[in-house]
């Protein structure tokens, strides 16, 4: 078996407040092998999101271990990108020089990575917007550079946290495709972090669900579709007929009430 | 009519034009109140003076105020000319809402990178905001002498709530922007440079609107008690010779000065503000 790219092994995380401890994630351990694309899903609050600054290395874990190729995560690290839930781009700065952000930051050669930029930018349909300021861009475009951003510092592993909340129903769809297709064909270690089941089971390969707090790993489901051509786009595997199955199964398994 | 009509660009429909034509004229009418305000005041204070309804030894008139200024463009030996002391006053003003911007720029990113710091000065901050600056005029001449104490007075009425400002701005920038610059990788210096800096740049704006204003103030007292320079020293001199035409022709510069610092701001942030 080949190495994992990331490797979580008996993760717990417990905030300390004046008011007391709150365990957020308890004893989670599960691997990501190279190239694959894991959703993980769990009721709101269960630590999702939480899940994805440690990876990140952003905050140390209290429990247990992140590894990355192998090696224990200690701060952040140049292989992984970020994808918040809003694009977050600064509104002082164009696309461009938003784009550049994580070049700047890693003290990059810049002239290299500007090229790099407006590549991305140009392959996502940005490339007369370069200029611009992020106030002059719809939702979904604005999401757009903040991907183009992510993958600018070429990091192999993507990290997104619900990355489409903050657009409209149908951007979503659309924008949900699009960046499947982009970090599949870049064949980037990709871990989503969604509270959208059909979400997960779209864009996913496999699809790991939380408990509620403290968030433990429930179930691990693999999502396999019958298609001729390899994996379904987004859209096409929404239609095909094990969609609602596994949509059903997860249902179930997250177990929502409507009284909580 | 139709003329016009067709003059008109083709786009514009005709109750747009209608509406754009009651959009102008009520901005009119707004420019116009305001100056109707301003030539009212002028009249009353001509005229009121004159007709002996209020004594002139007190408000002087506006008509007197052109000569009087025209007079004191020369310099006498016992006094600068008008202009030394205009210059004077505004001088230690720039001097003071600079100052005040360099330093309070400087403590609230102490603060900010020093969370403990902060914690521990708040209360300070706070009630030397709080004080009353002007009461510490005859104790700055003491302490500094006559020019330092017209500095001093102006930093120390415009620094603390200059810094409380920035620093509340720089605790308003989305904390996801700077978890966006960590997960790059970036350090504390980095975040202040690239992420709190540029972020606040509404707020320092607004903090210098603020104190340029103060600085104003906080120079026309210092002149009262320490100098022989300044239009706060003229409206001081003035009024105790009684002489109204000195103090009004003193006043009415400060009117100006504060109005052109105030369009000068407002150029400012209008240049920057089209970044955004």
């Amino acid at each position: 078996m080949p190495q994992a790219k990331v490797e979580l092994k008996n993760v717990g995380l417990r905030y300390f407040g004046r008011e007391g401890e709150t365990e957020a994630l308890k004893d989670i351990s599960f691997t990501v092998a190279p190239g694959e694309f894991v959703a993980v899903i769990g009721p709101s609050g269960c630590g999702k999101s939480t899940l994805l600054s440690l990876i990140s290395g952003l905050a140390p874990p209290t429990e247990g271990a992140v590894l990355i190729d192998g090696k224990p995560v200690t701060g952040p690290n140049r292989k992984v990108g970020y994808m918040l839930q809003q694009d977050y781009l600064f509104e002082w700065r164009t696309i461009l020089e938003n784009t550049l952000l994580g070049a700047e930051i890693q003290g990059a050669p810049m002239a290299k990575a500007r090229e790099r930029a407006r590549e991305l930018l140009t392959r996502y349909g940005l490339g007369q917007f370069l200029n611009h300021l992020p106030r002059q861009l719809s939702g979904g475009m604005r999401q757009r550079v903040a991907l183009a951003r992510t993958l600018c510092t070429a990091p192999d592993i993507v990290l997104l946290d619900e990355p489409f909340s903050a657009l409209d129903s149908q951007t979503r769809l659309a924008l949900a495709e699009e960046i499947t297709e982009i970090l599949r064909r870049e064949a980037k270690t990709v871990i989503l972090i969604t509270h959208d089941i059909g979400e997960a089971v779209s864009m996913a390969e496999r699809v790991i669900v939380l408990t509620r707090r403290p968030g433990q790993v429930k179930s691990e489901h693999a999502i396999r579709f019958m298609s001729d051509c390899g994996r379904p786009t987004t859209m096409a595997a929404r239609e095909a007929a094990e969609f609602n199955t596994y949509f059903r199964t997860l249902w179930q398994e997250l177990d929502i009430h409507v009284e909580d | 009519m139709s003329k016009i009509d067709a003059a008109a660009p083709a786009a514009i429909s005709r109750p747009y034009a209608d509406w754009l034509r009651r959009e102008r004229h009520s901005r009119l009418a707004v420019r116009a109140a305001q100056l109707a305000l301003l030539v009212v005041f002028l009249i009353l204070w001509e005229v009121l003076p004159r007709l002996q309804i209020i004594n002139p030894l007190f408000t002087s008139y506006p008509s007197a105020i052109w000569p009087t200024f025209v007079g004191m463009l020369k310099a006498t030996p016992q006094q600068a000319s008008i202009q030394a002391h205009t210059l004077a006053t505004v001088l230690a003003t720039i001097a003071g809402f600079t100052a005040a911007m360099v330093i309070g720029t400087a403590i609230a990113a102490a603060l900010w990178w020093w969370n403990a710091l902060y914690k521990v000065l708040d209360p300070y901050l706070v009630v030397a905001n709080a004080m009353p600056k002007t009461a510490f005029v005859p104790i700055f001449y003491i302490w500094l002498g006559a020019t330092l104490s017209i500095y001093g007075m102006s930093l120390a009425i415009s620094l603390f709530i200059t810094v409380l400002m920035i620093y509340n701005g720089f605790q308003g920038v989305d904390p996801n922007k700077i978890k966006l610059a960590q997960s790059f990788g970036a350090g504390k210096w980095q975040i202040l440079r690239k992420v709190v800096l540029p972020g606040s740049v509404p707020t320092l704006i607004a903090a210098l609107k603020v104190n340029a204003g103060l600085s104003l103030v906080g120079v026309v007292v210092g002149e009262f008690e320490s100098s022989s320079l300044g239009l706060g020293y003229l409206i001081q001199y003035g009024s105790q010779i009684f002489k109204m035409n000195i103090v009004m022709t003193a006043v009415t510069i400060l009117a100006i000065v504060s109005s052109l610092m105030y369009l000068a701001i407002a150029a400012l942030e209008a240049a920057v503000m089209r970044r955004r």
